[in-house]
């Protein structure tokens, strides 16, 4: 199995390699090969997925294999591969969607001028996501994350001629290294005080006490930091909907199964270590990010920016399922999500290819011009909205489930509850909206409309396998299975009660209750979307003149873009301008200042030099010239006169004995 | 009148005042040379005066005939250089004798 492993995670590898370099002078531009290298990975994925559910135990590793790195001193970083049931699970996940989005993309980026170079990079995207969860320690999955980031921010700013994708490939590295340094950070907190990176030492130390308290929460929180900008988390979400600039398939790849899902993956693995206290305030973020992102989709007009803020909304779910203490809820909604989004953004990809607008307003009565795109769709829609017994309607029944039994439970955070309930009709709402607006009615353009056709067979088999998917029952029995929630009470200890300690008759009531609520919710959404979008019976222009500043509020998404351009973004450019100025000014005045003050120290130096010392020297030379000049007259070579001199000097000595 | 001491003192200065006068002024290296031995002569003259008067043993005519024969003898190489002046200078005008200056 071990092999397997190493081969999945080599092959997109060697794809990736081969096609940067070679990529574009191979038949079809190598598509073949990242294609044949994704869906190998797939098949090699299957025995693996098979041995865990064959047999299967709660702490079953399936395979493992760990080799040194780096040693020096009595640090020892150990790099290696573990294949548990998390990971079975998510290997199949991620294998089977990026094959679906690989198969696509042929369809959908055909005669793109860089066609090779997006495999290559769709290739490494998929390998960076494989790394991750493969890996059995947390430097591995730091090295991974930021891999993730690297072909996330080329396949994003894939289009990078349009100044708005290169700007979302920026804002996507950027606003998702904010959150990497939290976790590294918290990696190096762990690092510090149990100086391993290993996923089952860390584990370990932690049950063992090594480290606990308020640094273990801090720990998890610097963590869950790192997921809220991979995750798109409130308050790092803002990239996300940007990211829609990107090729449609690569939107689809990143918000079902390689990105988004590494940071709800990484909670996920990290579960053991998280105290209460981090689990609540990972839940707090994820009802907030669910409820803010799912109002937002309300009055989004781009076809594929509704589904973006779709996807932060479902991801806070996630996050409000993993915090309430739903493990199993959390990692169930990941999977069917991963299934119906990417069906969801497929299925907008093959519009978007029909008409060659993400616009609304441009669309509108499509269902007759694109039936399998729209029985795909309407599938997916009916997911994600909670229908039963469609996949949606079962995960976010267990997340809210899981909401409610902590809610009860805990009765001061049960509108963490009524909140995500509350944003799960909504999200029934928005997209019933979405359904109605592309593909119902009158087609608002009709030029556009009269060129639509039904995308090749490329784009639609994928779209149907997803569909089929998408029908939730199939996966429960085995998610329930394998994603077994670890005991937490024997790590991180518990202060707040967590579900199943409070006994089995709360689960049984909070389920049933959390099951008809959802249904109500949902049918109420399908019901208002119906009749506003569908009957017209109420006008959503009225209504939205009549709400104008909630309209305006979130038609400009709580103005968070304009709040980060106008405190860090230009915090910081005012800053560096600042900066620039003490730089030019004070620096290099400094510098200036001391280079003239050397040069004209050196000036004076040499004019001393010139004058004084040569002048000296000069002047010595002189004098004694000018009197060997003069006395050399004296010396007249003519004996008398010497004679004579000798005897001036004998008087002048008798003379001036005398006195 | 007697003859004293200082009467010689007076003919001795007298004597080397001319003698040095002879040997400042005169052009001819031969007159020059005889300026020379008046001033020998004139220190003759006090030897011999001092030795008469002052300190009587002999000491000081020993000294004069010491000094004439010396005077002889620096008389002989004088000439001599005066004669190897004349065949190189074809003159004996000391004045011409400045090659030292040059």
């Amino acid at each position: 199995m071990i092999t397997n492993a190493i081969l999945i995670l080599l092959l997109p590898f060697l794809a990736f390699t081969i096609q940067i370099f070679v990529g574009k002078r191979l038949p079809r531009q190598g598509d073949w090969l990242s294609t044949g290298a994704m869906i190998a990975a797939f098949l090699l994925a299957v025995p693996i997925f098979v041995d865990a559910i064959v047999n299967y135990q709660p702490d079953y590793i399936i395979a493992q294999q760990t080799y040194d790195w780096i040693n020096f001193g009595d640090i020892q970083v150990t790099f290696g591969l573990l294949v548990d049931n998390l990971t079975a699970f998510m290997l199949i996940v991620v294998t089977l969607i990026s094959s679906l989005v690989h198969l696509y993309s042929i369809g959908y980026m055909h005669g793109d001028s860089r066609y090779s170079r997006y495999f290559a990079y769709l290739s490494l995207f998929s390998f960076s996501m494989l790394g991750l969860i493969l890996v059995d320690n947390f430097f591995g999955v730091y090295v991974f994350w930021e891999l993730v980031g690297v072909s996330s921010y080329l396949l994003i700013g894939f289009w990078f001629e349009k100044d708005s994708a290169a700007d979302a490939g920026k804002k996507a590295f950027i606003t998702n290294r904010i959150g990497d340094v939290g976790m590294f950070a918290g990696i190096m907190i762990l690092f510090a005080t149990l100086g391993t990176f290993n996923f089952n030492e860390v584990f370990t130390g932690i049950a063992n006490g090594e480290l606990s308290g308020t640094m273990l929460t801090v720990a998890g929180i610097l963590l869950f930091m790192g997921a809220i900008g991979k995750s798109a988390q409130f308050p790092l979400h803002v990239w996300l909907p940007d990211a829609m600039e990107g090729p449609t398939p690569v939107s689809a790849l990143i918000h079902a199964a390689t990105m988004v899902a590494a940071g709800v993956y990484m909670v996920g693995r990290a579960y053991v270590l998280f105290t209460p206290e981090a689990l609540l305030f990972i839940a707090y973020i994820g009802v907030i990010t669910a409820f803010m992102a799912a109002t937002i989709a309300i009055v989004q007009k781009d076809i594929k920016r509704v589904l973006a803020y779709s996807t932060i909304s479902q991801l806070g779910f996630m996050m409000v399922g993993l915090g309430t203490g739903g493990y199993t809820a959390g990692l169930f909604h990941l999977t069917t999500h991963a299934f119906f989004k990417a069906l969801l953004f497929l299925g907008s990809g093959s519009v978007i290819h029909a008409v060659h607008s993400q616009e609304m307003d441009d669309m509108g009565g499509l269902r007759k011009k694109m039936p399998i795109t729209f029985w795909t769709f309407l599938i997916g829609t009916v997911s994600l909205s909670g229908v039963p017994p469609f996949s949606g309607f079962w995960s976010k029944d267990a997340i809210l489930a899981s909401a409610l039994e902590f809610g009860m439970l805990n009765p001061s955070h049960l509108g963490i509850y009524v909140v995500t309930l509350l944003s799960a009709g909504i999200t029934a709402f928005y997209m019933l909206r979405l359904v109605y607006m592309t593909f119902a009615g009158e087609p608002r353009d009709k030029e556009k409309y009269s060129h639509a056709h039904e995308s090749p067979m490329t784009m639609t088999i994928p779209l149907s396998v997803l569909a089929v998917l998408s029908v939730g029952t199939i996966w429960w029995g085995w998610v329930e299975h394998l994603l077994a929630k670890p005991d937490l009470a024997s790590y991180a200890g518990t202060v707040l009660p967590v579900p199943h300690s409070g006994g089995h008759d709360v689960a049984h009531s909070a389920h049933i209750i959390a099951m008809i609520s959802s249904v109500i919710v949902a049918s109420s959404g399908i019901l208002l979307a119906t009749t506003v979008y569908y009957w017209k019976k109420i006008s959503a222009e009225t209504w939205g003149r009549r709400l104008r500043p909630i309209y305006n509020l979130l038609w400009n998404k709580y103005y968070f873009d304009e709040f980060y351009q106008a405190t860090f973004v230009n915090g910081t450019l005012w800053k560096a301008r600042l900066l620039a100025v003490f730089d030019s000014k004070i620096i290099d005045g400094v510098v200036n200042g001391a280079a003239k003050l050397t040069v004209g120290l050196s000036r004076l130096n040499g004019a001393f030099d010139m004058r004084g010392v040569d002048g000296l020297v000069n002047g010595v030379a002189t004098v004694i010239a000018w009197s060997g000049a003069r006395l050399r007259l004296v010396q007249t070579g003519n004996i008398q006169n010497y004679i004579l001199m000798a005897l001036f000097a004998v008087i002048a000595i008798i003379v001036i004995q005398q006195f | 009148m007697t003859i004293g001491l200082s009467h010689f003192l007076f003919v001795s200065a007298v004597l080397f005042s001319l003698g040095l006068l002879a040997v400042i002024s005169k052009k001819n290296a031969v007159t020059v040379l005889m300026g020379v031995e008046l001033i020998l002569n004139a220190a003759n003259i006090n030897f011999v005066a001092f030795a008469k008067y002052i300190d009587t043993d002999l000491d000081g005519q020993v000294m004069a005939l010491f000094v004439i024969v010396t005077a002889a003898a620096a008389a002989a190489v004088a000439l001599a250089i005066v004669l190897n002046l004349y065949e190189r200078l074809r003159t004996i005008n000391i004045d011409s004798a400045d090659s030292l200056a040059h």
